[in-house]
């Protein structure tokens, strides 16, 4: 996707991949999603954090991919990890022995208290859609000590009750976390195409923090499912710079161009 | 000890009707030409486990081989779902199919609980999660020194477990390396354990002494498959034919194009076919 003339010169899923990618620090641990997670991390590590632990749950750890991964076990991930281990092991030592900082998730289906859905629509026995399912984002969601989620935006994506809760995020909200003896933070972040989230620090319902340069409240309020809350003093999302947007495209052209290769 | 055998008299020889079977690979070293075997030798009522069920499951039961899939993450690596379990969860076509499904940290857990005799795994998940409800082996136990809540799962012990690995040494012995998923808990679970190799050497000398080896007498028979996990990749053979993943998408939407494709790509080829597959993936580095 290019930008389109006479508009900014970036689109809007370049605008959340980069937004996703500021959030990760330096000395983050995160484990990592595939899709947007993915890009969002590694362009993290190819900009400000270069020292960035990147983490898939097929073990690689350390990893530091020249082109994204198509899927969570590459074999790109496991040529430029620091080390890989078995998956048992990631998830009983790594993940569950509390040494993931960050957990970067992409979800199906959201609601306003970052529950997230990827198992199906509709009723669990007799779904309409069958979707792949939770894989490792269960213990994710509840082991990282804090949780990012990032995904466009759309009224069938963001929506008031998820069919199922394959992710818990915070529940009802409030300290519904706390009351079925989780100790980790949870959702404390999302970023979609059009804006920053954050949880309000009482209630946990993901509220408007900051609009995409450009982007209007209305235009957030009439992509989501839920009634969107706004915080009474909006930021606007810095526009990606540069050299942001650079690192963002060639890393993209060099995924395209790999995976093509292989696949010719 | 380890037989080596052809791969059609290796699948004969150690899976059989109502069966549980497990074919691991996580995304690497799938054991797609063990898959194929078993589908054209028609096995019926399996019981499928796997972490990660890819084309390898949903070929099968697109195909009517299993009464049910225990699994952690059914779609297609990158790509996106899995049609033909979809339509048989569904639709139930070409039958039904039970589900059983946990969540990754679950499924390795039980497979390590298999690999070391236990009758359960006990780990820190499901918390607030709703497979807890629709999964009845979920189950949960009280730590008995903190009185903290963990999660259970029965270990998982296949009747027989399928891998495919880089190579074997005429002796028998296995070595796996590059993403090692849970091969090794696979095989150390299962009564009966048969791997596919893509080559033979004369004697494992010189390899850095922390590899995953299976000891030979940890497997029941090897079978020389050259190519033989593709679409799947070998760490330091052959890469991922991402296109075959992105085709199946198309294949797997429609029933009879579906059929037509087993019938042309599976039940009329042999193993020997899957060498010229990965001759255009294999690695110039």
């Amino acid at each position: 996707m290019s930008a389109v003339a006479g508009e900014p010169g970036f689109t809007p899923n370049e605008m959340m991949t980069i937004a996703a990618s500021r959030a990760l620090r330096n000395d983050d641990v995160c484990f990592v999603g595939i899709g947007a997670p993915s890009a969002a991390s590694n362009i993290a590590r190819l900009t400000h954090a270069p020292d960035v632990t990147l983490i898939y749950e097929s073990g690689t750890i350390g990893t530091a991919p020249d082109v994204l991964p198509l899927s969570i076990g590459d074999g790109e991930l496991c040529d430029t990890a620091i080390t890989t281990v078995a998956v048992p092991e990631m998830f009983r030592y790594w993940l569950q022995g509390g040494r993931i900082s960050i957990g970067f998730l992409g979800a199906a289906q959201l609601d306003k208290f970052g529950n997230i859905n990827t198992t199906v629509i509709g009723d669990y026995h007799h779904p309409k859609t069958r979707l792949p399912g939770g894989g490792g984002a269960p213990e994710i969601a509840t082991s990282a000590k804090q949780i990012y989620i990032t995904m466009a935006q759309s009224k069938r994506s963001m929506v008031e009750k998820i069919d199922f809760y394959t992710s818990f995020g915070h529940g009802d909200g409030g300290d519904h976390r706390k009351r079925l003896g989780i100790d980790t933070a949870g959702p404390t972040l999302l970023i979609t195409d059009l804006a920053i989230w954050k949880p309000d620090p009482a209630t946990k319902e993901f509220t408007v923090v900051a609009l995409h340069p450009g982007v209007t409240r209305q235009q957030v309020a009439d992509t989501c499912g839920w009634t969107a809350q706004f915080a009474d003093r909006l930021e606007e999302t810095p526009a990606p710079t540069s050299l942001e947007l650079k690192t963002l495209r060639d890393l993209q052209a060099r995924t395209k161009a790999a995976h093509s290769a292989a696949a010719a | 000890m380890a037989t080596f055998l052809p791969l059609s008299e290796a699948v004969a020889q150690n899976l059989k009707d109502g069966d549980s079977v497990a074919f691991e690979g996580f995304t690497h070293l799938i054991p797609t030409a063990a898959a194929h075997e078993a589908i054209r030798q028609g096995f019926r009522d399996l019981t499928l486990i796997r972490m990660t069920p890819d084309l390898i499951y949903d070929q099968m039961v697109g195909m009517g081989m299993a009464k049910k899939m225990v699994f952690s993450y059914a779609g297609n690596p990158g790509v996106g779902l899995l049609r033909r379990v979809r339509d048989a969860v569904e639709n139930d076509w070409p039958r039904s199919l039970e589900l059983e499904e946990h969540s990754h940290a679950a499924m390795a857990n039980a497979y390590e609980a298999g690999a070391a005799g236990m009758p359960f795994a006990v780990f820190r998940g499901y918390r607030g999660a709703d497979l807890a409800d629709v999964t009845p082996t979920i189950k949960s136990i009280a730590c008995p020194y903190t009185g903290e809540v963990l999660a259970t799962v029965p270990a998982i012990r296949p009747d027989v477990t399928f891998i495919h690995a880089q190579k074997a040494d005429r002796k028998g012995n296995v070595l796996v390396e590059g993403i090692v998923g849970v091969q090794k808990e696979a095989v150390l679970a299962a009564r009966r354990a048969v791997v596919t190799v893509e080559e033979v050497v004369d004697d494992f000398d010189g390899l850095h002494p922390n590899l995953c080896v299976l000891p030979h007498w940890t497997v029941t028979a090897i079978a020389v498959v050259p190519g033989g996990a593709h679409p799947s990749y070998v760490h330091g053979r052959y890469v991922r034919d991402n296109a075959a993943y992105v085709q199946w998408d198309e294949i797997a939407a429609d029933r009879d194009r579906f059929r037509a494709w087993m019938q042309t790509n599976v039940l009329e080829k042999t193993p020997d076919d899957f060498a010229a597959r990965v001759e255009h993936l294999r690695k110039v580095a």
